[in-house]
């Protein structure tokens, strides 16, 4: 069982803040050119094509560790990342490969990372599930679950504090609302004004357990309500529909330091992480409704090509194009060297990477 | 020289950064209105303003965690724990992130964060109030530790650890708030990383650090005069960089050694020390190395008893006593 055994109908948005329209007639859509509507399409064909392929190296076992695709939620990253203005900032959770390609993140770095390489985003020292990119204001990429909350919380709090027009957005799961620090960052956000939208990503399934088996009450954002802040809901398989409702809440943070809790509805069609069988919790026929009826990719690639800007061919050529970058990104971090030893102890303190500023005397490191 | 408490001087060293540089802000509960809890931070509100003297709720995983971001994007926080025995509810976000964030991002993030507060047993206040973690703090790489036990040590250790770039905790004492000392009238940046020798000797070295320095310069007292025994104190101030050549040369000196420590024994910063002495200057030594700690169980509220429980200058001599024989 998850949310709602099989869809049936497109969930109403729900909000206590009026509603822009949320089509492509809302004002932040309706003012792309046709070149960004292919991008939003295409950064969501190149973030599914390099899942794919990096589901494959991990089965090839060029991968260790966890693997957390992000294939159908394609659209929640890219519409919401796709309003990032220069001092607005993101931070995730685990599965946090679709984000770095939202924010721009180079694939080949990051399938060097997946590899262990020393020519990966963090040095082979993170891992699929941290990965950092601070020039692109992307903060990780956070393996615990709910423990990003309070420090994207602290990017909202610098950026009032320096007296920046930004908003920071902390991604986290339907799984991580129950964590104790998500709701001391809430109230910290909502008692100082913090420009901060807290965007829970609900796939239904925190792991294999069902948002009805794992958290009371009427629905995931509308706790926001208890700590007086904004909430609203969002149909999450329609990038159009993010985009309208990210827009209304990053707007009121940045101009008006309101935070807000937005619950996006999406779905995970692999398990949680490579290593789940899928087989206990959810059935295949409902994995098949959604990616009938409610594939991010299919249902935008529709409009766009009802809208004119997309054709057949050129769909055709932003796949095969998708394709060979996740497949330069595998070559690449099959030719990188892995790291050394000697990197173990890199990248530890400050004052070890910069010896020549080091002021403190003593031993760092022991043996 | 002036002569400062030991909470004055951290309150000057508070107030000195704070006016140095526009991104350092104090946090914590009670720290601004009601000018802290062990009233370290009396008078900071009145002269920085709540934008730069804030308090928070009590919720330490939240807003630890908001200074650990915070700190991520150029403010350099210190964050106030009312007791460092709260560390245990913002765990993951001392340890996971503020430890971990440099190196997983393969050292593309910097986590200056100060977390500061008093860490000891002795006031009677039990098991939940009178954790000593800096050998839990230490274990993690990417982080620095610092037990100051004198009012100047305090004041220019803290300055250095709010100028670090690295995650820096510093431990301080509530039995110790209101012992006086002198401070220099000029400033002062004590290093980390740096012991000091707090007094000469040539038949034992005591290695210690924080309150238990004061304990083992008492004991030399009585060694001195009833003894004649020549003790050597070594204050390690810092615990991670540690300064273990001091310490080496000191056992190079005496050739005799005890560990005081307000810890528990299992792997404690002792148990560090131990191993290191044995392992680098073996030859040196003229007896098994001892160690007095605190005796192994939760910390005992009745009065009387914690005073037994913890280090004490009786303690001390017993323990040097011992480790001369």
């Amino acid at each position: 069982m998850s949310k709602k055994a099989v869809p049936t109908a497109e969930p109403k948005d729900e909000s206590n803040v009026a509603c822009a329209s949320q089509s492509s007639s809302a004002p932040i859509n309706a003012k792309l050119l046709k070149e960004e509507k292919i991008e939003l399409h295409r950064k969501m064909v190149r973030i599914r094509r390099f899942e794919e392929r990096s589901l494959r190296a991990y089965q090839a076992k060029k991968i260790g560790g966890f693997l957390h695709l992000y294939i159908g939620q394609e659209a929640v990253a890219v519409g919401c990342c796709s309003l990032m203005g220069k001092d607005d900032h993101v931070i995730t959770a685990y599965r946090d490969h679709g984000h770095a390609m939202a924010v721009g993140m180079d694939t080949k770095a990051l399938m060097a990372e997946l590899y262990g390489k020393i020519t990966g985003c963090s040095k082979g020292k993170g891992g699929s599930m941290h990965y950092f990119a601070p020039s692109l204001n992307y903060w990780g990429g956070h393996g615990i679950v709910g423990g990003q909350i309070p420090l994207g919380t602290g990017l909202a709090y610098a950026l009032k504090y320096k007296k920046l027009k930004g908003a920071a957005m902390a991604f986290m799961g339907d799984g991580a609302v129950n964590q104790g620090a998500v709701h001391e960052a809430y109230n910290l956000a909502a008692l100082w004004n913090l420009p901060v939208i807290f965007v829970i990503e609900n796939n239904g399934y925190s792991m294999g357990t069902s948002q009805e088996r794992s958290s009371a009450g009427p629905g995931l954002a509308k706790r926001a309500e208890a700590y007086g802040m904004n909430w609203g809901t969002c149909f999450g398989h329609d990038v159009y529909e993010v985009r309208a409702t990210m827009d209304k809440f990053l707007t009121l943070a940045r101009e008006k330091h309101q935070p807000a809790v937005v619950e996006i509805d999406t779905y995970r069609y692999r398990g949680h992480s490579v290593a789940d069988p899928d087989k206990t919790y959810r059935t295949r026929e409902e994995i098949e409704e959604y990616r009938r009826t409610k594939d991010p990719i299919q249902l935008f690639q529709k409009k766009l090509l009802d809208e004119g800007v997309l054709t057949e061919a050129l769909i055709e050529q932003i796949d095969t194009e998708a394709k060979a970058e996740a497949e330069l990104a595998a070559d690449f971090a099959e030719a990188s060297p892995f790291p050394t030893p000697d990197d173990i102890q890199k990248d530890v303190y400050w004052e070890t990477d910069n010896p020549d500023k080091r002021t403190s005397k003593g031993r760092l490191f022991f043996e | 020289m002036a002569v400062l408490t030991y909470r004055e001087a951290i309150r000057a060293a508070l107030a000195e950064e704070l006016a140095r540089d526009e991104n350092v802000v104090l946090m914590g509960e009670e720290v601004a209105q009601f000018h802290g809890a062990y009233k370290v931070s009396e008078g900071l509100l009145e002269k920085f303003g709540p934008d730069r003297i804030v308090d928070t709720p009590i919720s330490e995983a939240g807003f630890i965690g908001m200074g650990v971001g915070a700190s991520m994007l150029g403010i350099r926080p210190v964050m106030e724990l009312m007791f460092w025995s709260f560390y245990s509810v913002a765990f993951d976000q001392i340890l996971n992130n503020a430890a971990n964030v440099r190196y997983m991002s393969g050292g593309l993030i910097n986590c200056p964060i100060v977390i500061r507060g008093p860490a000891n047993g002795g006031t009677n206040v039990g098991a939940t109030h009178s954790h000593t973690p800096e050998n839990v703090l230490a274990n993690h790489p990417g982080v620095k530790v610092i037990v100051p036990a004198t009012a100047r040590d305090a004041k220019g250790l803290l300055k250095s650890a709010i100028r670090d770039n690295d995650p820096c905790f510093f431990l301080e004492n509530t039995i110790l708030y209101g012992d006086k000392g002198e401070v220099p009238d000029t400033e002062e940046v004590i290093p980390l990383g740096v012991a000091d020798v707090k007094r000469q000797g040539t038949d034992l070295t005591i290695v210690t650090y924080g309150r238990c320095v004061l304990h083992s310069l008492a004991a030399a007292d009585i060694l001195e005069k009833e003894h004649d025994v020549s003790v050597e104190v070594v204050d390690l101030r810092t615990i991670r960089p540690l300064d273990i050549d001091t310490v080496l040369a000191s056992v190079k000196k005496t050739h005799r050694v005890l560990i005081v420590e307000e810890q528990k024994p299992f792997a404690s910063v002792g148990s560090q020390l131990a191993y290191m002495i044995q392992r680098e200057a073996f030859d040196e030594l003229d007896g098994p190395i001892h160690r007095l700690a605190t005796i192994d169980a939760p910390a005992i509220y009745s009065p009387p008893v914690e005073v037994e429980q913890l280090p004490n200058p009786q303690r001390v001599l017993k323990a040097a006593l011992a480790a001369l024989a």
